[in-house]
């Protein structure tokens, strides 16, 4: 169909201008687009939950961080190539989310929210306090960017090269997460969304589906935390820090909650505001929450559906 | 043939007040009964008991033979049972199309699916517009259900639950808030429902509960007051009787 055809050439658009940006940039620059690409994906994994379920979290820094300390630590204490310190941070992301959800999923909504802080607000205290494996707070630096062997006639050292790297591994997430809420899977998280007790008496059984969609997002929270750990060289405290958790959701809440590009685009524009308040003031973060309240009061769909229904006719959804 | 729906010596209790009480009943295959009784006569908790939302405090609930009194609501669902909510219950914020896909999908072999888009399922999206074209819902399947009237958000209440092909459907209150015209429509799409389907119904609008129904069972307070086919229950003394324990009051809001 045709609005198909539209999304699929913007989609190609946009992957071609970001790529092409990547090599007119300076470095400082492809860093921060690099970093606009990594908040994309995390953004787009917590909006599996938020948007889609309903579940909403402020604790997602938690599979964030720990997918970057687990691929830091195999990889620095162990010794381990990235083809296997890489996975090894998802697998626990997802083991973690999987054993955390036997108990979260006795909530939901609000209780969901305290809940998920609790879990992250424990792991950011193990890593400050388990000096000898994390660091404390002086974190873990020193972890190499990627080298995909001998065989791969590129390395990731350099800004450029690494924000390519990343692009594709963005193109691949995005892909995979537009199938998973687009399967019949996708379609049945919206009902959950809609009305839990109707998907219920339907048949469904709605806990596997929150436990599936739980262990989905924080696999690709993961591999957004480990992109961020593989940029800077360097995992702290702080990736697992409620601050983490409060600015991914503000990413999906400016963007749109229930889309896959809102996220993205949210992702964006918090990375640039954070550049540019920053250069301004140390207090940016105040500002930033100012603009929050804004959106909150004014466009709680979000700024990007608030602009689409005011400026543009508003749309009314399609199924296939 | 075994019975669609048995359930013995129910009872559920919230804190003192006796919900449920003892309640005893068995429908025959094909059978349309209707449930009347004030408010608080335990209609609804009926509803939830077989449904699975709430445990009873004891009894037994029987469907098709199968005891599922400890089972969960999606497996009850899985064999044969839908029921639609005296609240509308939709996904408000999706299309009408999207609404009934939800709804086929629920116990199709695709439905746990998720590395492949739901949009390459044909057959599952060819019921769901096949269903909304006979419920004649075909026009607005782009409409999101938010926007709909009233009346038809009932009607598509009722069609979702048909959507998985129960073979004991409960309604509760179908008629609830509609217009003349829209009752006579809900009733029509009640009577037409095919004999294959049991259909055990919660009404207030006892013209619409006498002309569908087969039997009726009158409940007061938890417990199950008469039942009888509506020749029997029309009969001035019973109708009394039914509704005169909860005083004048309840006896004219029964009959409006």
């Amino acid at each position: 169909m045709r609005k198909n055809h539209l999304g699929s050439v913007g989609a190609l658009a946009f992957i071609l201008i970001v790529g092409a940006l990547g090599n007119f940039l300076s470095p400082y620059d492809t860093g921060l687009l690099t970093q606009m690409l990594i908040y994309g994906v995390f953004a787009m994994s917590l909006d599996v939950l938020h948007g889609y379920t309903g579940m909403p979290s402020l604790g997602h820094a938690a599979y964030f961080g720990l997918g970057a300390y687990v691929s830091a630590i195999c990889s620095l204490k162990l010794g381990w190539p990235f083809g296997m310190a890489a996975p090894a941070g998802i697998v626990a992301a997802a083991v973690a989310a999987a054993l955390f959800h036997l108990l979260a999923l006795r909530t939901s909504k609000s209780y969901y929210l305290m809940i998920t802080l609790a879990f992250s607000q424990v792991l950011w205290s193990v890593a400050v306090s388990w000096t000898e494996l994390t660091g404390g707070d002086n974190g873990l630096p020193g972890v190499r960017r990627p080298n995909l062997g001998s065989w791969f006639p590129w390395t990731f050292a350099s800004t450029h090269n690494y924000f390519y790297f990343v692009l594709a591994i963005f193109v691949v997430s995005a892909l995979a997460l537009y199938v998973f809420v687009k399967s019949p899977f996708g379609y049945a998280l919206r009902g959950i969304r809609e009305n839990e007790m109707r998907m219920r008496a339907l048949g469904y059984n709605v806990w596997a589906y929150k436990y599936v969609a739980s262990i989905v997002s924080a696999s690709f929270a993961a591999v957004a935390g480990e992109m961020y750990m593989y940029l800077n060289s360097f995992v702290s405290p702080s990736s697992l820090s409620v601050t983490v958790s409060a600015q991914v959701l503000m990413m999906i809440l400016v963007g749109a909650a229930g889309t896959l590009f809102g996220p993205v685009l949210g992702a964006g524009v918090f990375v640039i505001l954070q550049y540019v308040l920053s250069t301004y003031t140390d207090r940016w973060l105040f500002v930033i929450g100012l603009i929050y309240v804004g959106i909150a009061l004014y466009a709680p769909q979000g700024a990007l559906v608030f602009i689409r229904d005011k400026f543009f006719a508003p749309k009314r959804g399609s199924a296939s | 043939m075994t019975a669609p729906l048995a359930v013995k010596n129910l009872s559920r209790s919230f804190g003192g007040v006796h919900a449920l009480n003892d309640v005893t009943m068995v429908l025959e295959p094909g059978e349309r009964r209707a449930i009347i009784g004030t408010n608080g006569a335990g209609k609804t908790t009926l509803f939830n008991v077989v449904n699975g939302q709430i445990a009873p405090s004891s009894g037994t609930i029987k469907l098709f033979g199968q005891d599922v009194t400890s089972k969960a609501l999606h497996r009850r669902a899985a064999l044969g049972l839908a029921r639609t909510f005296q609240i509308t219950s939709l996904f408000r914020n999706l299309t009408v199309l999207d609404n009934m896909i939800i709804a086929v999908q629920a116990l199709a072999p695709s439905h746990f699916v998720f590395w492949r888009r739901l949009s390459g399922y044909r057959d599952v999206i060819a019921k769901a517009e096949a269903l909304l074209e006979k419920w004649r819902l075909a026009d607005i399947r782009r409409e999101e259900v938010r926007h709909l009237s009233y009346g038809t958000q009932r009607q598509l209440e009722i069609v979702m639950a048909l959507a998985c092909e129960p073979r004991l459907l409960l309604l509760d209150e179908p008629m609830a808030g509609l217009s003349a015209a829209e009752t006579h429509l809900a009733t029509d799409i009640i009577l037409n429902l095919d004999r294959s389907i049991t259909v055990l119904l919660i009404e207030h609008d006892l013209a619409a509960a006498f002309k569908i129904a087969d039997r009726i069972t009158a409940m007061d307070q938890g417990k199950i007051v008469a039942e009888g086919t509506p020749d029997e229950i029309r009969q001035e003394g019973n109708l009394k009787k039914i509704y005169a324990s909860g005083g004048a009051a309840r006896t004219t809001e029964a009959h409006q």
